[in-house]
């Protein structure tokens, strides 16, 4: 790295070069989905969600754990319980906040983790080729013989409940998905001119897969990851509500969702409110998803 | 095209072979002794001896695997510990009943997916892309459970339109094609149908989009065809991959649908699989999950070989 800007200043075409300085990537596409209104409405719903689930205990909200026979489901809108309160007499503005924390965090985990162990995999099979990706792309073809929702199920079921469990089986289920997308971008970019010169050079296999592969594959993975975000939160919240992945009375919303079933005679509206949730989270992910995609393909 | 069909046929071996080990390893990665679930609490050591012998649960893995595999292939999976019935009859009377919810959903789904995707893709970039946009977004993004929830909220409790939960009114073994029956399957196959609505409208749009910008359009245009004969060639430079994505969905309706039946108690395969996983029927689990799966690969295979048929460049790829 350091020998390049010598050789750039001895460069008599790139002195021509214009004036203006040159934007890095990035930075470029920081700019564009900053004009993107719904991007960025987005992110701000996302970011008053995270906020409020954080800060949860320091907001002077009722405790989402006490509960009182004599004021159990009671309408939006009650005096001092603004969203009404559940099932259990819980105050479901409380719950709703506070189930942010756990329904954020088992929504959004498995997707990192399978981030960081797909780009690993697909990386190795893309870039070292031959029997390797072989055995690796066959196995992952195998977990693409079961649909997302039934491999997930069938994990958990067979683990147990629990949220360990919950995080571990959807993190299976995406992590091939990730391998699929790391390795074919991978295959992509390792024979070319770059590479070849990296390697004639004399570096290393894992050096060039951490310099010169990963920067260059690491944007189109990490798209493909944020698009997983809102089909993990659906999933987890979704295995919540099936009874195996949190358990009362952890406030949490598909767990929520599942014992406000019973209520929707009484009290509907009140029942709806944590699936509310989990769809604004959801959407305002795909939303910024979508966006970061565009943002990214400076061509247009 | 025969020749394509029997490498695909080839292909499929090794998936059925590994998804029936992925199956068979589920009951092995379950904390605790799979003989929990069948021994009575006060069983002597002798009666949980003599039960390991005969479950075969005394053997070497890879025995126990080629033992059972074995007899999958003769269509024996094994007795439900909940009931005692042969698990391949349990789990084939409730597929019934998801099929029948995944090609409502599907025909719904599909047919909304098609147009909201063909519309968006002419004219886009207008308010019209962008309504049909929202729908496909919102579609893929909504948690279904939730959806029918909604759905049940406004339909049977407030407006006491359609039935909330079964699938039909004598309970669940009699289907039949007639009002009183379809009236159960409306909520349930329209909550199933948002999700494949959305990405097939999501699919459809960027293949209009793509077909109409390329230049054999324009030539077809400059030549005079009218309207209705370039609309005829995007749809034939469509099919292929649309067709492969609602093949994909159909066997996601198919697979996935857990959650919609809980929802609705329908009593197809999902309801079968949640009861088995509450009751750790673990036979009942497992061969319920290996049926959904081998639907999923032949569904993959079939969807494989309708694209070759209807896209000859296929075959040669």
């Amino acid at each position: 790295m350091s020998e390049l800007p010598l050789s750039a200043t001895s460069d008599a075409a790139l002195q021509a070069a214009p004036a203006t300085k040159a934007r890095g990537y990035w930075a470029t596409v920081g700019r564009r989905i900053m004009r993107d209104k719904v991007s960025m409405a987005c992110a701000l719903v996302l970011l008053l969600i995270f906020l409020s689930a954080i800060l949860a205990p320091w907001l002077g909200l009722e405790d989402p754990y006490k509960g009182s026979m004599i004021r159990r489901l009671r309408h939006i809108g009650t005096p001092g319980y603004p969203l009404g309160t559940d099932e259990l007499g819980r105050d479901m503005l409380a719950r709703l906040v506070y189930g942010g924390r756990l329904s954020l965090v088992i929504g959004i985990l498995p997707v990192i983790l399978a981030f960081c162990i797909g780009t690993s995999l697909g990386l190795v099979a893309g870039y070292v080729g031959g029997k390797l990706n072989t055995a690796i792309m066959r196995t992952v073809d195998v977990f693409y013989a079961f649909p997302s929702v039934l491999l997930a199920i069938a994990i958990s079921g067979a683990l147990g409940a629990g949220i360990l469990n919950s995080i571990v089986s959807l993190t299976v289920v995406f992590v091939p998905q990730i391998t699929r997308v790391a390795e074919s971008v991978t295959t992509g970019v390792r024979n070319m001119d770059f590479v070849e010169a990296a390697r004639a050079s004399g570096a290393g296999a894992f050096t060039i897969m951490r310099v010169h592969i990963l920067g260059n594959v690491l944007g189109s993975i990490f798209v493909y990851a944020t698009s997983l975000i809102s089909v993990s939160m659906i999933l987890a919240a979704g295995l919540s509500f099936l009874g195996l992945g949190t358990k009362p009375p952890e406030p949490e919303w598909g767990l929520m969702l599942n014992t406000l079933r019973t209520a929707i005679y009484i009290n509907p509206w009140v029942a709806a409110l944590p699936g509310a949730m989990i769809f604004a989270v959801s959407i305002c992910f795909n939303l910024l998803s979508d966006g970061l995609r565009s943002a990214m393909d400076i061509r247009n | 095209m025969l020749a394509y069909i029997a490498r695909r046929i080839v292909y499929v071996v090794p998936i059925v072979i590994s998804v029936a080990l992925v199956c068979f390893l589920l009951v092995h990665i379950t904390p605790g002794d799979p003989l929990v679930a069948v021994l009575p609490a006060d069983a002597s050591q002798e009666l949980a001896a003599q039960l390991r012998t005969a479950y075969g649960f005394d053997r070497p893995l890879p025995v126990q695997f080629g033992l059972w595999l074995l007899r999958a292939l003769h269509g024996d999976l094994g007795n439900s510990i909940a009931t005692g019935r042969p698990v391949l009859a349990e789990v084939m009377r409730a597929v019934g009943n998801t099929v029948t919810l995944a090609i409502a959903a599907a025909i719904i789904g599909f047919t909304m997916g098609i147009l909201l995707g063909l519309i968006a893709g002419y004219f886009r970039e207008t308010w019209i892309d962008k309504v049909a946009t929202s729908f496909a977004i919102a579609g893929v993004s909504v948690p279904h459970y939730w959806l029918g929830m909604l759905l049940v909220i406004i339909f049977s409790v407030q407006l006491n339109w359609l039935p909330a939960v079964g699938a039909g009114p004598s309970g669940s073994n009699s289907w039949a094609w007639d009002w009183a029956h379809l009236k159960y399957l409306v909520l349930p196959a329209i909550t199933t149908s948002v999700i494949p609505m959305g990405i097939v409208t999501r699919t459809v749009r960027a293949l209009t989009g793509d077909i109409l910008s390329q230049d054999f359009v324009e030539a077809l245009r400059a030549k005079g065809l009218r309207e209705t004969g370039v609309f005829r060639h995007v749809i034939k430079n469509a099919a292929p991959t649309a067709l492969a994505v609602m093949g994909l969905q159909l066997g996601y309706m198919l697979g996935g649908s857990i959650l919609i039946e809980t929802v609705f108690s329908w009593p197809g395969s999902g309801f079968l699989l949640n009861s088995a996983i509450f009751q750790r029927d673990l036979p009942l689990l497992q061969g319920t999950i290996l049926i959904l799966a081998l639907f999923f690969v032949f569904l993959n295979l079939l969807v494989d070989i309708a694209q070759a048929a209807i896209d000859p460049r296929i075959k040669r790829g």
